[in-house]
């Protein structure tokens, strides 16, 4: 079924912002801060980064000036929405001494309900692959499960890629066709600003309703096509096709080596990759013992503790784990789960300190390095 | 409460400034359980009762600079069950372990009007070059939540939850934008354990190592990108590896090939 689409003029957005808080919702958007496009808490149009792009290579990341009136002219934030659905830190459970044992006392603090702006076509494939993983097997997380349900989700589509960008190559951009709340579309035309919107599901269907809007136009439905077209068109880096073979075929690739050379096992690119999904569990107690808490924590296959078994690490040289993140990523996580885990955002690349590129490990590892 | 055997604790001091020490004061709220829970038998800056061992538990603040800390330590090791060393002088000889990297004697001529009263050795160590360690918490200073960990999983009888990884997991976690790939700046958290909390980059500054080498540093990789993308000198990335733990190996190593 093709939605139904409509115009909201920029002077109109301000009542998207006042409607979801209304709705109960805190309201997650784009900011500039700390010199970078963060998600944090929006309370309406102002507080987005109007006029702001990013320039992103290799290790390398600036906000840079637009000279437009754009809101959503950056491209993605340095996180996904992977610190809210599923933050760093989560407490799972108390416990209190009681004689010779112990009772177990359950969180039950409700969880938060954001509505998040300005969501990617790569941030929304992520999020529907952690979906998998935390609701898709026989345990589901509660936490997320709570998190997922009470979000809304209004996507924006880029108008440009970013250089880091790979989307295109991964076929999890820059269109979106399902997952969302609410799409928008940011068209900027000389003086007239206004965002081509389109519902995704009920509660974006009811949210659309009650927005002031006019009926979309042609004109208007060519301008957002031909910004995704130009957004995919212009990406300058790909994955090469066929990477969970190849890799699967190349486990023992001097080339391996070779990035370990580089690669400084920081752990910067699973904390920022959008799907990266391993955490830990940590046990505290208080002084005196009598109460202990189990909490949830972001975890990386970079650390030598991840593959700690009884008598030692698995992983003790960094070509073992460079290689253990690259191929899951890219080649295992196909057999655990159906499709790649990698989303082409490129946050990996731009956020690892010495800039290793995974297109161009991947690239190389083809050539036979 | 249950009736457990409050624990016997020493706090010891050799080289060093005193301030690993004081975060035990800093502890405030948490140091009143903390004296609930072990009788503190031995530390100076706290208290003047001079109790001797045996200890259950000793803290040991400092490095060995003199053939007196060296006999010491050893006494010291006899009389404790547990040894814990908390500090960057401690873990890996300190600032003071610039020496260590020179002929000693020639900072004794320009310091003191009289170097022959002065005994001392020809290097800053850690202690734990000279007596068997139990835990060694780092830092410069050390992280006080850290040092309640330690002597909190201690008295469970568990493992204390004090990371090896690197800084940039701080930065991450906390949601801070690293300072190296948005602002351009110099920063040493890719190769230094983490656990003071994320200080410096989350004021917008780069790490600084005060915790020393994380578990698998690469600093050569780092060291090139300083020298390349970040436009560093050798003499710059040089004293960037040589401070507060010039002397561990990891560091010591880098520092030298920039020298
Ligand atoms: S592997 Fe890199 S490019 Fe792919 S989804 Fe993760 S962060 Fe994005
Ligand atoms: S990877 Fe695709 S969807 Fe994500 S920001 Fe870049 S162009 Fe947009
Ligand atoms: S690839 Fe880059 S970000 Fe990832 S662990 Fe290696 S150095 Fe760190
Ligand atoms: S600011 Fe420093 S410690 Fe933080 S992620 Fe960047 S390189 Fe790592």
């Amino acid at each position: 079924m093709a939605n139904s689409q409509a115009v909201i003029d920029r002077k109109d957005l301000d009542a998207l912002f006042t409607l979801l808080t209304e709705e109960g919702y805190q309201v997650i958007g784009p900011r500039a801060e700390d010199g970078a496009i963060l998600y944090a808490p929006v309370s309406g149009p102002d507080d987005l980064p109007r006029g702001m792009g990013d320039e992103e290579e290799g290790g390398h990341y600036r906000l840079s000036n637009r000279n437009d009136a754009q809101l959503f002219g950056h491209t993605k934030a340095v996180q996904g929405l992977k610190a809210h659905l599923y933050p760093a830190r989560q407490k799972l459970w108390s416990a209190e001494k009681a004689g010779h044992g112990f009772r177990v006392v359950k969180d039950s603090s409700p969880q938060p309900r954001y509505a998040f702006i300005g969501v990617r076509a790569c941030e929304l494939a992520a999020m529907v692959i952690q979906d998998k993983v935390f609701e898709g097997g026989p345990y589901t997380d509660k936490g997320y499960a709570e998190r997922r349900k009470n979000s809304f989700i209004a996507v924006v589509t880029c108008n440009h890629a970013g250089n880091a960008c790979f989307c295109a190559s991964q076929k999890t951009g820059p269109d979106v066709s399902e997952g969302f709340d609410l799409k928008l579309a940011e068209i900027l035309d000389g003086s007239r600003h206004v965002f081509l919107a389109e519902a995704g599901s009920e509660k974006g269907r009811a949210v659309l309703e009650r927005l002031p809007k006019q009926v979309a136009e042609e004109g208007d439905k060519n301008a957002a096509a031909a910004q995704i077209d130009a957004a995919a068109k212009g990406q300058k880096r790909a994955m090469i096709a066929g990477v969970a073979d190849l890799l699967a075929a190349n486990l023992e690739s001097p080339h391996w080596e070779d990035v370990a050379k580089r690669c400084m096992s920081c752990g910067n690119c699973t904390m920022v990759c959008p799907t990266c999904f391993c955490s830990t569990v940590e046990d505290t107690t208080d002084l005196s013992g009598l109460k202990a808490e189990r909490s949830r924590k972001w975890d990386s296959c970079f650390s030598i503790d991840y593959s700690y078994i009884h008598g030692g690490s698995v992983r003790n040289t960094g070509a073992s784990r460079y290689r253990q993140w690259m191929t899951h990523k890219l080649s295992h996580w196909v057999k655990q789960f159906g499709h790649s885990g990698c989303v082409g955002c490129g946050r990996c690349i731009i956020w690892c300190p010495v800039g290793i590129d995974i297109t161009a490990e991947a690239k190389a590892i083809g050539k036979g390095a | 409460m249950t009736a457990r055997a409050k624990p016997r604790l020493g706090v010891f001091k050799f080289s060093s400034c005193d301030g690993c020490q004081l975060s035990l004061l800093d502890c405030e709220l948490e140091l009143l359980a903390v004296t609930d829970a072990v009788e503190i038998a031995y530390f100076l800056e706290a208290t003047r009762k001079d109790m001797k061992g045996p200890f259950d538990v000793v803290l040991v603040e400092g490095s060995i600079t003199t053939p007196h800390e060296a006999e010491l330590i050893r006494q010291i090791r006899k009389s404790t069950k547990a040894l814990i060393t908390i500090g960057a002088c401690a873990t890996s000889g300190g600032i003071q372990a610039l020496r260590n990297f020179k002929d000693v004697n020639g900072f004794l001529e320009i310091v003191y009007a009289r170097p022959d009263y002065i005994e001392t050795l020809d290097t800053s160590t850690p202690i734990a070059e000279h007596v068997q360690v139990d835990f060694e918490l780092r830092g410069c200073p050390i992280n006080k939540y850290q040092l309640l960990e330690v002597l909190n999983a201690l008295l469970n009888g568990r493992k204390p939850n004090i990371p090896n990884f690197a800084e940039c997991v701080e930065c991450k976690q906390k949601g801070t934008v690293c300072v190296m790939v948005a602002k351009g700046m110099p920063c040493l958290g890719p190769v230094t354990q983490a656990g003071c909390g994320n200080l410096c980059p989350s004021v917008h500054r780069g790490c600084f190592g005060c915790f020393g080498p994380m578990e698998t540093p690469n600093t050569d990789a780092l060291a090139k990108r300083l020298l390349t993308e970040l436009g560093q000198d050798k003499a710059s990335v040089m004293r960037s590896f040589r401070n507060f733990n010039a002397n561990a190996p990891a560091f010591r190593e880098e520092s030298l090939k920039h020298e």
